[in-house]
């Protein structure tokens, strides 16, 4: 086999412009759908990474109905003492579940006693939040942490809230609730810090401490509507999902049916659809470097069959067996392949390692300069290798098969 | 036992729509060692006839047969195994394969026709660069070598892995007359040296005087039936 290859390097060699042009092509496809994927990803870990990590968690719980809903942010939904009892003795039993942290959501009047507006709230307990959201402190633009994230008596507020309302660290405000049997009411509270935005929903709510929530809903039990909850590793999403589903699937009502809701975070999410686009757009343009190469390798072996049928008429005649023939043709298919795959992977390589010194900042909605750090997984490498080198040797095999069926007498005759 | 035999040997073609008749109940035999020529005009069938002996190409009447082996019994791969065995080849264009060196060339049918091993390979190419007069020339490639330079190259691929016969198809017609008579020499030389038997065709009269037993073909038939020159 290593004498064929060689013969096939030479004859590669002997016409080197169209070896080059067509590696160049093949190089060309390679470094564009490994930039591609290694940008795209990057964008989407840095997107995912922003909304499971500073606001929604990898996964969350309701009662049944509650998602449905969630706009309304309704009160009548909540998750009582019994069922977070329930729902927490399943999340300690998973090892790959890091942190959750129960919620209490709802919706209120925010006043700076000139102006009112409204405003999305999430009661918490701060250190649990700030466990299962890692992130969520780096949002901070104006204020001081306490607790890990919130103190007692006072406010987290969304910066476009802030700007609007023109309120700063130190204002007291007063937050009016309507609680579950419908009767109002209002306490003062003093804004300690101001959150950055988030695209999603979720990226422009308020955080209070979870007692004062309870406190202003005149609540008198341990009710949450929500547990976000932490994985160790975003791989095994899929898998906790199932598990957690199938552990809380017995918490049944009266009527038999299932009271508690699992969603992971791409159920909740519509960068979710964005992140799927992304990958639609990976897979054309794999699409597109398996015909780039398919075309380029085809061509140019049709052209070297055509163009040699004397010297296939003469290695013919003097007994080469037909097989090897056709190994020969199929070598220069898989050459140019590989010659194309390895060249075309170092440049793409070397260009994601100089997208990570000179690092690329974009803004995506209100998200100001978010930062490109491109990486690419060996196996994602590997793979794309090993496409555009099987798609050349498929692409070689029809004009290899034709210059080794062809008949000696009238190749030699060719002119 | 004879080393070609033909017997009332036909080929022929079809054109379109037109039967080409280009060999008609031909009828001789060749022994081994001999040094051949077929002699005739363009399209006298001389070509057919050398395609038939290589097992190139299949009678499509009578009886061939070449070093005891029916020629028309071969399949398309049997054919190509034996001809790798038995046969070697020398064209009137020299068809060395370009991206090679002479010793390249040389050494093509023992490396991807019959897997020699390296070393006997190699004693072998050299010995017939010696023989042929080419080895100072074994590294240039075939455009650096001249049309007679070619032409020993490939009487050296021919004979490298020990064929029983030669088969040269106008050997001479792109050479001068001077080049021409020097491959000749060559060519008998190589007989006298290994043994092998040598049958060529030309449509030059003064040539034809270099083999030693020569058929004349003439629009498919045979003029004469093996005259010593």
């Amino acid at each position: 086999m290593i004498k064929v290859l060689r013969l096939a390097a030479r004859n590669l060699a002997r016409y080197w412009r169209r070896t080059l042009l067509t590696s160049g092509l093949i190089i060309l496809g390679i470094v564009a759908v490994l930039l591609f994927v290694s940008v795209s990803g990057s964008f989407k870990s840095v997107m995912i990474g922003q909304i499971t990590d500073s606001m929604m968690g990898h996964l969350q719980i309701h009662r049944k109905g509650y998602v449905a809903s969630i706009d309304n942010l309704p009160l009548n939904l909540n998750m009582k003492p019994k069922m977070v009892e329930k729902v927490e003795q399943a999340l300690e039993a998973i090892p790959e579940i890091a942190a959750w942290s129960p919620r209490l959501k709802f919706g209120a009047m925010f006043s700076n006693f000139t102006e009112t507006t409204s405003i999305r709230l999430n009661g918490i307990v701060p250190e649990r939040e700030a466990a299962a959201m890692p992130d969520l402190a780096k949002r901070l633009v104006a204020g001081d942490l306490a607790n890990g994230l919130v103190e007692r008596g006072k406010l987290l507020i969304p910066e476009l809230l802030a700007k609007g309302m023109k309120v700063k660290p130190g204002d007291t405000v007063v937050l009016v609730a309507t609680n579950r049997d419908g009767s109002v009411n209002g306490q003062t509270f003093v804004v300690q810090g101001v959150l950055e935005g988030v695209s999603g929903p979720g990226g422009r709510d308020g955080y209070l401490h979870m007692d004062d929530a309870r406190a202003l809903l005149r609540m008198d039990t341990d009710e949450v509507n929500e547990i976000a909850v932490r994985l160790k590793d975003i791989d095994r999403l899929d898998r906790v999902t199932a598990r957690l589903r199938s552990e809380l699937e017995g918490f049944v009502n009266q009527q038999g049916k299932a009271m508690i809701d699992v969603h992971a975070w791409d159920q909740l999410s519509p960068f979710a659809n964005i992140a799927r686009m992304i990958d639609l757009l990976d897979l054309f343009i794999r699409i597109m470097l398996v015909g780039i190469v398919l075309i380029a390798i085809m061509n140019v072996m049709i052209m070297a069959v055509y163009e040699r049928i004397r010297e296939i008429g003469t290695i013919a005649a003097i007994g080469t067996p037909p097989r090897r023939i056709l190994a020969l043709f199929v070598s220069e298919g898989f050459l140019l392949g590989l010659v194309g795959t390895v060249i075309g992977t170092v440049v793409s390589l070397g260009l994601i390692y100089a997208l990570n010194l000179w690092p690329v900042h974009f803004n995506f909605g209100r998200q100001q300069d978010l930062v490109l750090v491109p990486s690419i997984a060996a196996t994602d490498v590997l793979l794309i290798g090993a496409i555009v080198i099987l798609v050349a040797v498929i692409a070689s095999l029809q004009p290899a098969w034709k210059a080794a069926r062809m008949d000696p007498i009238s190749a030699l005759r060719h002119v | 036992m004879s080393l070609v035999a033909a017997t009332d040997l036909g080929k022929t073609y079809r054109a379109g729509d037109v039967d080409v008749t280009a060999l008609r109940g031909l009828n001789f035999s060749i022994e081994p060692g001999a040094f051949v020529a077929f002699v005739g005009p363009s399209g006298s069938g001389k070509s057919t006839l050398l395609n038939l002996i290589g097992c190139l190409d299949k009678p499509s009447n009578g009886h061939l047969s070449v070093l005891d082996t029916d020629v028309a019994s071969l399949g398309r791969r049997a054919a190509a195994e034996f001809r790798g065995s038995h046969i070697g080849f020398i064209f009137q264009d020299f068809n060395l394969i370009p991206v090679l060196s002479a010793y390249e060339n040389i050494e093509y049918p023992l490396l991807m026709v019959q897997d020699w091993p390296a070393q006997k390979r190699r004693a072998r190419v050299n010995e017939l660069l010696d023989a042929v007069g080419m080895a100072d020339q074994a590294g240039k490639r075939p455009d650096q070598l001249s049309g007679g330079q070619k032409q020993r190259v490939a009487v050296a691929r021919a004979l490298a892995t020990h064929p029983k016969l030669v088969l040269a198809d106008e050997p001479t017609a792109n050479l001068d007359h001077d080049t021409a008579y020097r491959v000749l020499d060559l060519m008998k030389q190589m007989r006298d040296e290994f043994g092998t038997s040598f049958v060529f065709s030309t449509h030059d009269p003064k040539i034809m005087g270099a083999a030693e037993i020569t058929f004349g073909l003439e629009d498919g038939r045979l003029t004469n039936n093996g005259g010593r020159s």
